[in-house]
């Protein structure tokens, strides 16, 4: 026990947001008395309808914002509302590349944040490039690469901070099908290799399943966690995983769980004041 | 210089050109009087016999440091007050709306009240141009911090930048061409209003003396005057532009 205390990269504790005065009819819950623990290397998913309240969930933890209660610790330090850039890097939903600074020079503005020695700023960047194979446009602006190509070095943005943790916000969410499974099998493959603690927010089954050591099945809003699946597979993982058996079994189990999550949360959007 | 822009280069000369041969041509045909418009090389003649003389190049500064003082006016408060609004979203939908009504206002109207509260010499024409150029400036700054998209803000916070970086390096050059086109458009406008209040009412500089020569039926001179105002409005608007593009190329 006492090793795998020291094991816990996060740890949430009874966390719940309200957005809103509680008094208010407008108000909304977000999320309910969530717990979770994140091992040090693992990969876990957060999966649930939109609006599920996962994607709170994962900017508290990062410190973007303080919950109503409860508490999130990283590596032992309390989160309490503010970030903490030398241990969360972030990965967000559409491209977060700064539009006025070449691909470099967004590397170098997120080192200079972080308060990286200027030194180390151009062998950082470019070997998080070539880790996703996007070392020859360093030079260009964002505007000039495709959206695949700018989520590829939005995550290499993100890995190049060496934080032991790595939030990502729905990261693929804005690509294409084949896009996105190239960049999950990238980033399963740089998971393998650098052992970050990866959290994921995701509305995909196949992704979560692909990526995840663990898949935290949300309830529709206020968001629960409920269930948690194990997915037995050690990375990196082949494109040939999505063929076995096992792949769409899982697959299957979040669909169920998550039919009646997804029907609800349809429910809710018709009739918002029907919880 | 790509095809497209070369031949929009090649009809803006042309037209240029177009002008020129009218102008040449309606005078030495003799079909419009030149007490209405001189021809060309009377205009040329009375242009170089005018920058010899003194009164010229002290009429210059009169209008030059006027615009000058009226610009960095508007300059200062316009950035100032467009960024305090800025930050508030109830400031941008409150105040926003007043600033852009007031600027449909021709304000032209109050330039007698300008001459009143701030007499005839140079600090009127300092006050109503400032007021005039204060709108555009304010007005761009505002849209230039408001509009930020929220997604650069929380991503500079979570890889830990300061206040101070976030400002300089994420906030200011998001907002810096937008905000330089208000800079651009405020600069013109005070040009613009500064020019126009000395030919009203005034007792020096550049627009005082387009009117006088006006009054004195010298129409060789005046237009002299205006072709100085005309050549140096296009040599400036060229290079705020070739700035402009600079920063946006950035």
């Amino acid at each position: 026990m006492q090793n795998n205390q020291d094991k816990i990269a996060i740890s949430i504790r009874n966390v719940t947001q309200r957005f809103g005065d509680a008094s208010q009819p407008d108000s909304v819950l977000a999320l309910d008395n969530v717990s979770l623990d994140i091992k040090k290397g693992e990969f876990v998913c957060l999966l649930g309808p939109s609006g599920c309240g996962k994607s709170t969930l994962l900017n508290v933890v990062g410190g973007l914002f303080k919950p109503t209660s409860g508490t999130a610790t990283v590596e032992g330090r309390l989160v309490d509302g503010k970030p903490h850039p030398d241990k969360i890097a972030f990965v967000f939903q559409e491209s977060t590349l700064f539009p006025w600074y070449t691909v470099i020079e967004n590397f170098h503005i997120a080192l200079k944040f972080q308060g990286i020695p200027k030194a180390e700023w151009d062998d950082r960047a470019m070997a998080a490039l070539r880790a996703v194979g996007m070392a020859s446009f360093a030079r260009h602006y964002p505007d000039q690469l495709s959206v695949g190509m700018r989520q590829r070095v939005n995550m290499a943005r993100g890995i190049c901070v060496k934080t032991d943790i790595l939030l990502m916000d729905e990261p693929f969410a804005a690509l294409d099908e084949q896009t996105r499974m190239v960049l999950g099998e990238d980033l399963s493959q740089l998971l393998a290799e650098t052992g970050k603690t990866i959290v994921f927010v995701t509305h995909s089954l196949a992704e979560a399943v692909f990526l995840s050591d663990r898949i935290a099945v949300f309830t529709a809003r206020p968001g629960k966690i409920k269930t948690i699946i194990d997915v037995d597979t050690p990375h990196p993982r082949s494109p040939d995983f999505m063929l076995e058996p096992k792949f769409s079994e899982l697959r299957n189990e979040c669909y169920a769980l998550l039919r009646d999550e997804i029907r609800a949360t349809m429910a809710l959007q018709r009739d918002p004041q029907a919880v | 210089m790509d095809r497209s822009s070369l031949s929009s280069r090649s009809v803006q000369w042309a037209f240029l050109a177009l002008a020129a041969g009218a102008w040449y041509l309606a005078t030495a045909t003799g079909s419009v009087s030149r007490l209405f418009l001189p021809p060309p090389r009377e205009v040329f003649t009375a242009l170089v016999a005018l920058v010899q003389t003194n009164a010229f190049w002290s009429a210059v500064l009169v209008t030059a440091s006027t615009v000058a003082k009226a610009y960095v006016l508007a300059l200062i408060i316009g950035i100032l007050a467009g960024y305090l609004v800025s930050r508030s979203k109830l400031a941008v939908a409150t105040i926003e709306p007043v600033i852009s009504g007031l600027f449909t206002i021709p304000i032209t109207l109050f330039f007698p009240m300008f001459i009143l509260f701030f007499g005839v010499g140079t600090g009127s024409k300092v006050a109503y141009g400032a007021t005039y150029a204060f709108f555009p400036i304010a007005l761009n700054t505002i849209a230039a911090f408001a509009n930020m998209e929220q997604r650069y803000l929380l991503a500079a916070q979570s890889m830990g930048g300061n206040r101070w970086q976030i400002f300089r390096y994420v906030l200011m050059p998001g907002a810096l061409p937008v905000l330089f086109t208000g800079l651009r458009i405020g600069f013109f406008i005070c040009l613009a209003s500064v020019l126009g209040g000395e030919t009203i009412s005034s007792v020096a500089g550049v627009g005082r003396n387009i009117a006088l020569t006006a009054e004195l039926m010298e129409p060789g001179r005046m237009f002299a005057w205006i072709s100085f105002v005309v050549c140096m409005s296009v040599v400036l608007n060229l290079l705020a532009f070739s700035f402009e593009n600079r920063i946006r190329a950035r």
